[in-house]
């Protein structure tokens, strides 16, 4: 087991380093000098000279050669040294510790949410399979498939928060929910635990609604798939044979069987649900990693661009090493090479 | 004696069992019209007439030919000098796609905008009905790039094995694991294309990221089919590898890819609308379904705004959807996509 954790954890080395060369290739290419851009930058009036450009560029590294900068970028990254942000020189690793949280908060309450709610409309669409309730649910989930989140996360916005449709008089704004952020912007201070935490949940529930139902959409199908198999599995007839009740059949030997890959696709659903919480948190102004990284993008902030790119794939790669260690530790018919 | 079911894939056949299924005739359906929109979004929605006479002057389908005569007019102005000897035949929307109504700002569904304005006076439906066309552009060229990339490699890969395949899965493992909006718009913003580029970047970086599930597809079919006897008789006639694969091989992994890449179109086209919405798409001028729920960002109360274009894509979204299940169910039910 050991060492399998361990061959599963170096073969995802080579992976990440790919991913930062890709990544440093594409930001070279961009520009030969990435400094002119950032001297350059919109709103920028003043002028550099030359000896002031040399100083920044031997600041940044920017007078080696690619391989050495490559390195260095290395070894700042695993340093965790990620160096200032162009912006507004703050501390890269500042600016991630304030919006990982958040993202880190949405994802995982949305996935959450999508796995409390798929597998039980999973497992009784399979128990009821070819009925009207199933095909009523197939429906749903393939409409929910469908449908794209930043337009649903939009309507959202348009119809409950803007205060044109449902009203609240009593709340700020006149909606029923917040127009934008992940908490209130005056006052969140001085409330109290309790009222901190009710005024999180009131931002943060059309977000992560929006969020989690494409991964509900997908994690219900395969449940119901899994589930169909393995009902028709002969230890099923064995249970259904001895007596035991129709609960005890589903929950305690159909479901568990057939949960095992359900959490695996745990693993898969996680690049999904990061690219999608880019775009969630665009529509509701939350300032998570993927706002963040949209406005590093359009400044450009190069670095603050390859550190939250590659934070985001080595969290992608930690889900599904996780995910697969699980499944290893869970189900005693997977062993790979020697033990 | 028992007759076998026709599971033949002959494209006749496939095509009969295809239709058979109700939605995908619903699905076909809506494409086509999605289709004939597109092809013909300058004479649904356009600021000159489908046919005029003016001053004594004939014109005949102005909205396309764009005559030089009419460069100052447009149909608002033509209605308004009208003489009794003149007529024009109005197209469907009298709003082209960036005809400003500058009256009518961000004004709410009427009489004469029946889905309402933009902020900056444009007719929502106009522009609803020119977005089909990126859409479905972006959506089928990006497609045929992912296909061809991920065919390429997934061959590539399953067929040569060893280090090949060690470096094509690495590679694919790689752009698999940085979430795909982040890595587009990191992508479409180093790049910062401007006008017609733009959307050409668009669908070219959709198609260069999005081939690694395909490619993996293809690369379990040709593992599959690699060792069976007809390759390997192939193999014994001395054909080439690349007769192999282009004759034997490809035709045998070809309708997984087609399931594939009707799941990929949807896939395309959500991506071109959020990458319009979050300002990394089309430039301004050009109508996208995207770029117009961008707006409601800001004016939350422009519920028409939301709604339209939206829906339009969510029907063009589901449709392929529903293509892609059909096609599935026919070709092999336990492809688990």
């Amino acid at each position: 087991m050991r060492s399998y954790v361990l061959r599963r954890c170096l073969s995802s080395i080579p992976t990440l380093l790919g991913i930062t060369l890709l990544c440093f290739g594409l930001l070279r290419a961009a520009s030969a000098d990435p400094l002119l851009t950032k001297v350059s930058a919109p709103g920028r009036t003043t002028r550099v000279t030359s000896e002031a450009l040399a100083q920044l560029r031997q600041l940044y590294d920017l007078d080696q050669p690619w391989y050495v900068q490559y390195l260095k970028l290395l070894r700042r990254l695993v340093t965790l040294d990620l160096g200032t942000s162009w912006r507004d020189g703050r501390l890269i690793r500042d600016v991630l510790g304030e919006a990982l949280p958040v993202t880190l908060l949405l994802s995982a309450s949305a996935i959450l949410l999508a796995y409390v709610i798929a597998v039980p409309l999973g497992v009784y669409a399979a128990v009821r399979r070819e009925s009207p309730i199933d095909r009523g649910i197939s429906w749903l989930l393939f409409l929910l498939y469908s449908l794209p989140a930043f337009w649903f996360g939009s309507l959202l916005l348009s119809f409950l928060s803007s205060g044109q449709f449902l009203r609240c008089p009593s709340l700020p704004g006149g909606g029923c929910f917040p127009l934008q952020g992940w908490h209130s912007f005056q006052g969140f201070e001085q409330l109290s635990a309790w009222g901190k935490l009710r005024d999180v949940v009131w931002h943060m529930l059309l977000p992560v609604i929006t969020l989690s139902y494409p991964a509900l959409a997908s994690i219900s199908r395969f449940t119901r798939a899994g589930m169909l198999e393995t009902l028709q599995l002969d230890f099923i007839r064995t249970a259904r044979a001895k007596g035991l009740s129709e609960r005890a059949v589903v929950f305690n030997h159909a479901l568990r069987h057939s949960l095992l890959p359900v959490l695996t696709l745990l693993g898969l659903e996680l690049p999904q649900l990061v690219s999608g919480s880019v775009v969630v948190e665009a529509v509701f102004g939350i300032r998570g990693l993927g706002l963040v990284a949209l406005e590093a993008i359009r400044m450009p902030d190069y670095p603050l661009v390859i550190s939250i790119v590659t934070l985001t794939a080595v969290l992608t790669l930690l889900g599904s090493l996780l995910a697969d260690i699980a499944y290893a530790l869970l189900d005693p018919r997977v062993r790979y090479g020697k033990e | 004696m028992a007759t076998l079911p026709d599971t033949r894939s002959t494209p006749r056949s496939l095509r009969r069992r295809v239709l058979r299924a109700g939605r995908a005739r619903w699905a076909l359906g809506v494409l086509s019209a999605l289709l004939v929109t597109a092809l013909g979004a300058d004479l649904l929605a356009s600021d000159l007439p489908l046919a005029l006479r003016l001053d004594g002057e004939l014109h005949v389908l102005p909205c396309l030919t764009r005559p030089a005569a009419l460069r100052a007019f447009d149909n608002q102005r033509i209605a308004a000098r009208l003489t009794t000897e003149d007529w024009a035949l109005m197209p469907l929307s009298p709003w082209g796609q960036n005809t400003h109504d500058l009256g009518a700002m961000l004004s709410a569904p009427s009489a004469q905008h029946p889905l309402g304005t933009d902020r900056s006076g444009r007719d929502v439906l106009a522009r609803v009905v020119h977005g089909t066309r990126i859409s479905l552009s972006v959506g089928l060229a990006s497609v045929l790039i992912l296909s061809g990339i991920g065919l390429l490699v997934g061959m590539c890969a399953g067929y040569f094995g060893g280090l090949v395949d060690q470096l094509l899965m690495r590679l694919a493992d790689c752009l698999h694991a940085v979430p795909t909006m982040l890595l587009l718009v990191t992508v479409l913003g180093v790049l910062r294309p401007t006008g017609a580029g733009a959307v050409l970047a668009m669908l070219c970086v959709i198609g260069a990221v999005r081939w690694t599930d395909l490619s993996r597809l293809v690369r379990a079919e040709v593992l599959r089919v690699r060792h069976s006897a007809y390759v390997e008789a192939a193999r014994g006639l001395g054909l080439s590898s690349r007769q192999i694969l282009l004759r034997h091989v490809l035709p045998n992994v070809l309708s997984p890819v087609l399931v594939a890449a009707s799941f990929s179109m949807a896939g395309a086209v959500v991506l071109e609308g959020a990458l319009s919405f979050l300002g990394f798409g089309v430039p301004d001028d050009v109508a996208s379904w995207g770029s117009l729920l961008n707006e409601v960002r800001e004016h939350t109360h422009a519920w028409w705004l939301a709604v339209f274009p939206g829906a339009a894509m969510f029907l063009s979204v589901s449709a392929y959807n529903l293509l892609g299940e059909a096609l599935r169910d026919a070709i092999d039910p336990r492809l688990q996509m």
